[in-house]
């Protein structure tokens, strides 16, 4: 058995996502739950990273570590309270539930191909053929942006939905946050200003963290990225803004209403792309009937730099307007539901004096 | 050994499924349920990328062959399995359930979050978010009076 470095490091961190997860179980404290998921999360970001998917790492590290932090805290602090002490006899039951399915998967499990395989039946065939055929079919070098966007387009366009129906369904739970926006403007501090310098701070990173989304967005096909990612960056340069200046500040540059709007042109931009695929003659989302003849050919071929290499046009603006239509949606989206947990605190505020 | 040594990360994400469950079926109060099914659902995503881990293979990101970074790779890999698993001289990870697992995890955030704005509504109408409480609530109204009505 050579020493593998990597087999190492995979589990080492395997090891302390397994620790961190046991003290998120443990603790009583909600807000140290949290803070322990925000930790679990980089932690399998980094594993993610050794285990080559450097695209899920990207999107766990900015979604796990980032925006879901926020919507839990949004959520204790509109909720409140501590854990109470379960009683030991309530804790017997889901403790066996989970150890007979446990263990049921562990023995089903030993029968499981050996991790890394190249053999087994998971890597050999359906997800070979992909890297095998992207280079022809789609010319992306980043493959799993390749089957996100092409292959497998129409299920990106169901999630898409799901992402834009969430954000929906908490507007509609919780509002879109109108009544930060109506209550009275938080009384100055007497005792002087003490947030200089997250204000500043905050005023030279919110352009660049905007700047780095679109570098994500406009990079996916190239590496890793695209627009799940850049959607939940972009989102958070607008919430930091909100959590230094103040939620009402934020609206009055950013409207709820036109927020919303930008969520659902998202996914009227992915869906009218399949349209006009169909209306050429191909399939939906077929990209190869995206353009007609005439306007493919009118395509300078040196348009992105090399003119010797094979294009494929349909393939390439394709892929750019339905990710383009995910930014839309996942980063209107997220705004939306930090609008919403945000705009509630007020009333929780009111009620608690 | 090397078999274990195999089998070592199914039973590492296994473990981390196994506290996800109980978490979600132990814990009284709804939002640590969330974190519980939070946790469920990252492990799932773990197995899903263990099985497409490919043994010395790079991301999914296509590169030439003639690249200095490709020859590195090769040279860290037994020609046979080279020619027999490789693409263009190049071993790559298997990038399917990477696919599968990146948007789930931006589904799942967006569920999370509906989950907690259900969670918050549940605290507005009936004072709590432990189980217990709740449970306690739509069993007995209060003494002398039909039970409250939902906000």
């Amino acid at each position: 058995m050579i020493f593998d470095p990597n087999l190492t490091l995979n589990f080492i961190l395997l090891a302390m996502l397994v620790i961190v997860a046991g003290f998120v179980a443990a603790t009583r404290s909600l807000l140290a739950a949290i803070i322990l998921m925000s930790v679990y999360s980089l932690v399998s970001a980094i594993w993610l990273v050794v285990m080559d998917a450097v695209d899920v790492a990207f999107t766990e590290a900015v979604v796990g570590a980032g925006v879901s932090t926020i919507i839990l805290l949004g959520a204790i602090l509109l909720t409140r309270g501590e854990v109470q002490k379960p009683k030991l006899s309530k804790l017997i039951f889901p403790a066996i539930a989970a150890v007979i399915s446990g263990g049921l998967l562990i023995y089903a499990a030993m029968d499981l191909p050996g991790f890394g395989d190249p053999a087994s039946p998971a890597n050999a065939y359906v997800g070979h053929s992909y890297l095998v055929s992207t280079p022809g079919d789609i010319g992306a070098p980043n493959v799993v942006t390749a089957v996100l966007a092409s292959y497998r387009g129409f299920d990106t366009l169901g999630e898409t939905v799901v992402v834009f129906a969430a954000g929906i369904g908490v507007a509609i739970l919780l509002g879109f946050g109108e009544r930060a926006a109506t209550a009275a403007p938080q009384p100055l501090d007497p005792t002087g200003d003490h947030n200089v310098v997250l204000r500043v701070a905050a005023r030279l990173l919110i352009p660049l963290i905007a700047l780095f989304a679109f570098y994500v967005q406009f990079h996916g096909d190239l590496g890793p990225g695209g627009g799940f990612q850049a959607g939940v960056i972009l989102s958070v340069a607008v919430i930091l803004h909100a959590l230094v200046f103040g939620l009402r500040e934020t609206m009055r540059a950013l409207k709820p209403g036109f927020v919303r709007a930008v969520a659902a042109l998202g996914v009227l931009l992915y869906a009218g792309v399949g349209i006009v695929c169909l209306t050429n003659g191909g399939t939906f989302l077929d990209y190869d009937f995206l353009f007609d003849r005439d306007t493919e050919d009118a395509i300078p071929s040196g348009l992105l730099g090399d003119p010797d290499a094979i294009h494929h046009w349909g393939q390439h603006f394709g892929i750019f307007f339905i990710e383009l239509g995910v930014l839309f949606t996942v980063a209107a989206t997220m705004v939306t539901i930090f609008y919403a947990f945000a705009g509630r605190a007020p009333d929780a505020q009111k009620e608690a004096r | 050994m090397t078999f274990l040594l195999q089998h070592l990360n199914y039973v590492a994400v296994i473990i981390l499924m196994m506290l996800g469950l109980f978490v979600t079926f132990a814990g009284g109060n709804l939002i640590k349920r969330m974190i519980g099914l939070a946790i469920f659902q990252t492990s799932t995503g773990l197995f899903f990328i263990s099985l497409g881990k490919v043994q010395g293979g790079t991301a999914a990101i296509t590169i030439s062959p003639t690249s200095p970074e490709a020859k590195a790779l090769a040279a860290q890999i037994d020609p046979a399995t080279l020619a027999q698993t490789g693409v263009n001289g190049v071993v790559y990870s298997n990038p399917l359930p990477h696919v599968l697992i990146l948007t789930a995890i931006v589904v799942g955030v967006a569920t999370l979050a509906v989950g907690l704005a259900i969670a918050v509504r549940i605290r507005e109408a009936y004072g709590s978010v432990e189980a217990a409480d709740i449970a306690a609530r739509d069993r007995v109204p209060l003494p002398g009076q039909p039970a409250e009505p939902l906000v």
